[in-house]
């Protein structure tokens, strides 16, 4: 799957650009995540190690937090806001007219790997909702065909 | 000709990118030189994407704008059928008082000259002109109080921090904006990042702080982007650095990425964030004023608050002290979303009342049913029944009614909701986003979902189980989140009972 040569050389660098910094470990774990789609169990002993910090401690900050993954999302994410504002504009039932549109029952991947829907909390589009994220797309007053579309 | 087409993310969501696309193609076509300018949006996201071109008449506003109205632009602006005039001569805009946002939709967000050439650095260069006294005394006359939501008097922090001895201080930029129905902080951010760098800049010599941190949720990637540019500008033209504007003390800056935890917008919480930790809440005392990040003296600000800065020391803390009601001074970004008819950012003094904003500002609900109930302050805010709707918005008329203001969201609902639905969902928010720190939030939330199943499956003996609960979490949790839960709740079973009874009867 990684290639250990090369992980281990690309892991090193990235911890290298940020570990003078002050609170180094978020910002490394967020470049680990764009480089790889998800934190790879090998890099938590290896950050650990060099920030001079328990693996236990590296592994309970990655799980802390909703963006980091354990494992790699589908090939494209759809984020569905799942909050208050969007609930006033129909955000419920998007929800599960775009769980519906991929054949899925509850939020997660399609078994072709190709798309995940996840629920968001709030994306700052409130006065248009409901409102989804594509990939780096943001879309707002969505419906399952829009978000359909700019999947594909 | 001067085209300006919004790259504000509620614009971008309505299309603005594919508009500005066909803006150039057009142009291009007709073999004419244009000079488009991503703006801010000026709040009016009813008419976003909002165009605007400036002509020797001046600017001139089109929207909402698809590729498709682009040809017209060029041909026939006069009768457009999109066109809505001058921006200030519309009726929801001119009606505002815009201070903090004044630039925000008006300059290119990332030209330091457009900032400066509308007033941009006036607030910094007095106070460097200013003794330290002076300085502590403008924040505390304004009357200014935090904006994130809990209205904490940002004069009295930053004497805190100010008289706090260490041999280094913090300015954090509280941008973790994680409540549903706000997004001041993100539009401030992506229309006129200048302007908190420079309140953070001035808080950092009123306070003798020299490093400063915005933490930006990762949900905004338009905000970080527009961040992180503008410092780098700032820098590059020597405001930010080893010495404000050439003349003052150091003080420079840098944007820090969240993880998607809502409990980061929590101080405490935000602090062990930054610090590249779990993000868990501390216990207060100590106040992060005294030990705060990495244990030194910090100042942690809203970015309405720190952005509001610069015009108070601009123009005279009197002056921004003038505006607003009781002990609520100066204006208020509302953000008013959700099920409404004319939603955005309408930044107004303090007083109005919320039948105004929802019935008057807001023209009632898009759907054309009735409001039903509004939520104001986020997640962690209470629904307000029509019957309330005289109470005048500010910290201490809305604390008076059950509720809290927050960081002035307000979502509107129409009479489709169903509030045992509403107040099940702030249990289930809050579990999912407890930290787990403290019992009444992390295992109060979960019984919190569990108790409301009973009562919508007609347990009636579950209601006061349900107040009781409530009462816990809110005398019993370290933080707002645990603690404030309560209100969405308890106000969705106050003042909308028969949505709870209704499925009693449905059971029986």
């Amino acid at each position: 799957m990684l290639d250990t040569a090369d992980f281990s050389s690309r892991l090193s660098e990235i911890i290298a650009a940020h570990q003078l910094q002050e609170g180094p470990l978020l910002p490394i774990l967020h470049d680990v995540q764009a480089e790889w789609g998800h934190i790879p169990e090998p890099a938590i002993p290896a950050i650990a190690q060099a920030l001079n910090l328990g693996r236990a401690e590296v592994h309970g900050v990655v799980t802390f937090y909703h963006d980091f993954r354990a494992t790699p999302a589908g090939t494209t994410v759809i984020k569905v806001c799942a909050a208050e504002a969007c609930q006033a504009q129909g955000g419920r039932d998007l929800v599960q007219a775009t769980l519906r549109a991929f054949g899925l029952r509850d939020y997660g991947t399609t078994l072709d790997g190709k798309v995940t829907v996840e629920p968001i909390y709030c994306l700052g589009l409130c006065a248009c909702g409901p409102a989804a994220l594509v990939g780096d797309r943001l879309i707002g007053r969505a419906t399952a065909q829009s978000l359909k579309d700019a999947a594909q | 000709m001067k085209i300006y087409v919004p790259r504000d993310a509620a614009a971008r969501a309505l299309g603005a990118d594919q508009v500005a696309e066909a803006v150039l193609v057009e142009a291009s076509r007709r073999g004419m030189t244009i000079e488009l300018v991503r703006n801010g949006s000026r709040g009016m996201v009813f008419l976003e994407p909002l165009v605007e071109v400036e002509t020797a008449q001046g600017r001139t506003s089109f929207g909402p704008m698809t590729p498709a109205d682009v040809p017209a632009l060029f041909d026939a602006p006069d009768t457009h059928p999109k066109a809505q005039g001058p921006v200030q001569l519309i009726p929801w805009f001119a009606r505002q008082t815009r201070l903090t946002f004044a630039r925000v939709g008006l300059i290119d967000p990332l030209s330091l000259g457009d900032y400066k050439a509308n007033g941009g650095l006036a607030g910094l260069r007095r106070a460097l002109e200013m003794s330290s006294d002076e300085r502590m005394d403008e924040v505390k006359v304004s009357g200014l109080r935090g904006r994130g939501g809990a209205g904490f008097p940002t004069g009295i922090k930053w004497d805190t921090v100010r008289l706090a001895q260490a041999d280094q201080k913090y300015i954090v930029c509280n941008a973790d904006e994680g409540d549903s129905g706000t997004f001041a902080d993100r539009m401030l951010m992506e229309g006129d990042p200048f302007t908190l760098i420079e309140g953070m800049a001035i808080a950092g010599l009123t306070t003798g702080a020299t490093r400063g941190y915005v933490y930006i949720r990762s949900e905004y990637p338009d905000a970080i982007h527009q961040m992180t540019e503008a410092i780098r500008i700032a820098r590059l033209n020597g405001l930010l650095g080893p010495s404000l504007l050439g003349t003052g003390p150091a003080f420079d800056m840098e944007v820090r990425v969240g993880a998607g935890a809502y409990v980061c917008g929590e101080e405490t919480s935000l602090l062990n964030s930054l610090e590249g930790k779990r993000g868990t809440v501390r216990a207060k005392p100590p106040l992060p004023a005294l030990q705060g990040l990495f244990g030194k003296p910090t100042v942690v600000n809203n970015v309405i608050s720190l952005a509001t800065v610069p015009w108070i020391f601009a123009n005279g803390a009197q002056l921004y002290r003038d505006f607003g009601l009781g002990r609520s001074r100066g204006t208020i970004p509302l953000q008013i979303a959700g099920n409404v008819r004319f939603g955005g950012l309408f930044e107004t003094d303090f007083g109005m009342s919320l039948g105004e904003i929802v019935n008057e500002v807001g023209g009632g609900t898009a759907s054309g049913r009735p409001v039903k109930a509004v939520q104001v302050g986020g997640p962690l805010g209470a629904y307000f029944p029509a019957s309330k709707f005289a109470t005048p918005f500010g910290y201490e008329e809305f604390d008076g009614q059950g509720g809290l203001i927050g960081h002035a969201g307000i979502v509107i609902f129409d009479d489709s909701v169903d509030m045992l639905a509403q107040a099940r969902f702030a249990m289930e928010f809050c579990a999912v986003e407890s930290c787990g720190k403290c019992t009444p939030c992390r295992i109060g939330a979960v019984r919190g979902v569990e108790t409301i199943d009973r009562i919508a499956q007609g347990d009636a003996a579950a209601m006061p189980l349900l107040v009781d609960l409530c009462d816990t979490m809110r005398d019993g949790s370290l933080c707002a989140l645990g603690g404030f839960t309560p209100y969405p709740v308890m106000s969705a079973l106050t003042h909308f009972p028969d949505d709870f009874a209704r499925m009693k009867e449905a059971a029986e």
